[in-house]
Order: structure tokens, then C-alpha cells, then sequence
């Protein structure tokens, strides 16, 4: 799935990373607990969080992902966005919640890695 | 590359939005290097753990990572209130984080288990009153 079908799906609002709507990426994960992300996470590409401080971009950098969709409405700070700018990810903003946001993507074949503990 | 190679930061305790700049860093500064993909993520999630630790619970302290021919030391110091009982610290889920840390996205209890979980070697040096230094290692 492209970012930019995500943006589609989720009626999402691009704030920075137009450039990237073209990237193909094949895996998700949903979470407001940075600690789980970086506990559980591996080669997701996208992260859905409703979680807005810059710590987010820090540990989407670290997991290498390429793509942070904010739920439930929440707009990331400038400086947030700049942080994400800089390495090079897409930010989107949808007003749906987490639950229903990964729902849609997961349906349309976005999934998870598949992993239990 | 025959001789070791250290960067060295100081990390500030004092303000959470810049915690991991350092990390931040060292990813980039690895990349320059060419060390494999996979070395890197697990060297800078390990010291990005770390240093939210540092701001979290010590008011922040210094890091140094050295790079040599076959690995990668992590080394992080600092010289906050220290870890009572380490064993019980390194089991996943205990955490002494606060609930305005956990509001932050943090505090899950999985941050030294998941140093450990990264790393090829960790050793943990700590006195109460006195401060933690922590050793981590990621073979190359």
C-alpha cells in the first residue's frame, strides 16, 4: 500500500512528506505507549499514534519507519513536523480514532508482523 | 578502520523534548560510517532507551560511543539517585517512571530489558546516592 492510499483511506491530511505519498510500504503498528513501540516493533513502517510530543518522531526515527499517522484529530507542533521533515518522514493528521484508523488499513492489507509475544 | 572512534555527548536532564538527540546523532554518524543497517537500528534504539532513562530518572549525564574494529561500546553515565535492586529493575513491566512520564508515552517498564534485548553484552554499574553507569556492547 502507498501512503498516499493511506491518506485516501483515512481522509488524512498530509502536514509534511508530500514527496513520499508514492512509497510503497508493507507493514503497521498502532500504539500511545512509545516504551511498547520500542519494545515490540519490528520493520513496521508506519506508526499510528494519538500520542503528540517529539519523542514520537524520535522513536519513529529509531525504528526506521517512514511514515506517523496522528489520530483522533491531533495536530503535531512545528517543531514536531520539522524534527520528521528532517529525516525525511511523512506526517498525517486524520480524525478518526486509533482503533478504526489501523481497522480500515488492516482490512484493505496493511497488516501487523503477525508476531506474538 | 584500525583505531576506535569516540563521539561523546552530554545529555541534558532537564528538558524531555530534546531526549535522544544524542541517539539521533549516532545513528546518523554510523550511517556515515557504513556500518550495516541492522547494527545500527539495534545500537540506537539500545541508547535511545538509555538516554530517556538518563532524563527520566537522573537528571541526565554523559554518553560516549565508541566504535572499533569488531564492535560497538555504549557507554552511558550518570550521576543520579541509582538502582536499588537491579534484578528486580530488569524485569519487563517494573518501572518507578511517574504517571506524568507514562502520560509522555513512556514508563512501560521495558526500557532496560529491551537495552539488554539489543545488545550482545550489558552491564550495569550502579550505587545508590552515587550514580549508574552502563555498558552496553553490539558486536560488528
Amino acid at each position: 500500500m502507498t501512503i498516499g492510499t493511506i491518506k485516501e483511506l483515512l481522509e488524512a491530511e498530509v502536514l509534511c512528506g508530500e514527496d513520499c505519498l508514492d512509497a510503497d510500504v508493507h507493514s503497521a503498528c498502532g500504539s500511545d505507549m512509545m516504551s511498547d513501540v520500542l519494545a515490540y516493533v519490528k520493520d513496521q513502517a508506519v506508526l499510528l499514534t494519538g500520542l503528540v510530543n517529539s519523542q514520537v518522531i524520535r522513536t519513529a526515527e529509531m525504528m526506521d519507519m517512514v511514515c506517523l499517522v496522528f489520530v483522533r484529530g491531533k495536530k503535531p507542533t512545528q517543531e514536531m513536523i520539522d524534527l520528521a521533515a528532517d529525516s525525511g518522514m511523512a506526517i498525517l493528521a486524520t480524525d478518526m480514532r486509533l482503533y478504526e484508523a489501523c481497522g480500515k488499513l488492516y482490512v484493505n492489507g496493511l497488516v501487523g508482523n503477525g508476531r506474538k509475544l | 578502520m584500525s583505531e576506535s572512534l569516540t563521539f561523546h555527548f552530554d545529555v541534558d536532564g532537564e528538558d524531555f523534548t530534546s531526549a535522544g538527540q544524542a541517539s539521533v546523532q549516532v545513528k546518523k554518524n554510523l550511517r556515515r560510517l557504513g556500518i550495516p543497517p541492522e547494527i545500527i537500528r539495534q545500537v540506537s534504539i539500545a541508547m535511545y532507551e538509555g538516554e530517556i532513562n538518563m532524563v527520566i530518572h537522573a537528571g541526565g549525564g554523559e554518553a560516549d560511543v565508541i566504535v572499533s574494529e569488531d564492535k560497538i561500546e555504549i557507554i552511558l553515565a550518570d550521576k543520579g539517585p541509582g538502582i536499588a535492586d537491579v534484578n528486580l529493575a530488569m524485569q519487563e513491566g517494573f518501572s518507578t517512571a511517574t504517571d506524568s512520564v507514562r502520560s509522555l508515552g513512556f514508563g512501560a517498564g521495558m526500557g532496560l530489558p529491551n537495552m539488554k534485548r539489543y545488545t550482545d553484552e550489558m552491564t550495569i554499574d550502579s550505587v545508590v546516592g552515587e550514580g549508574t553507569t552502563i555498558k552496553m556492547v553490539v558486536n560488528l
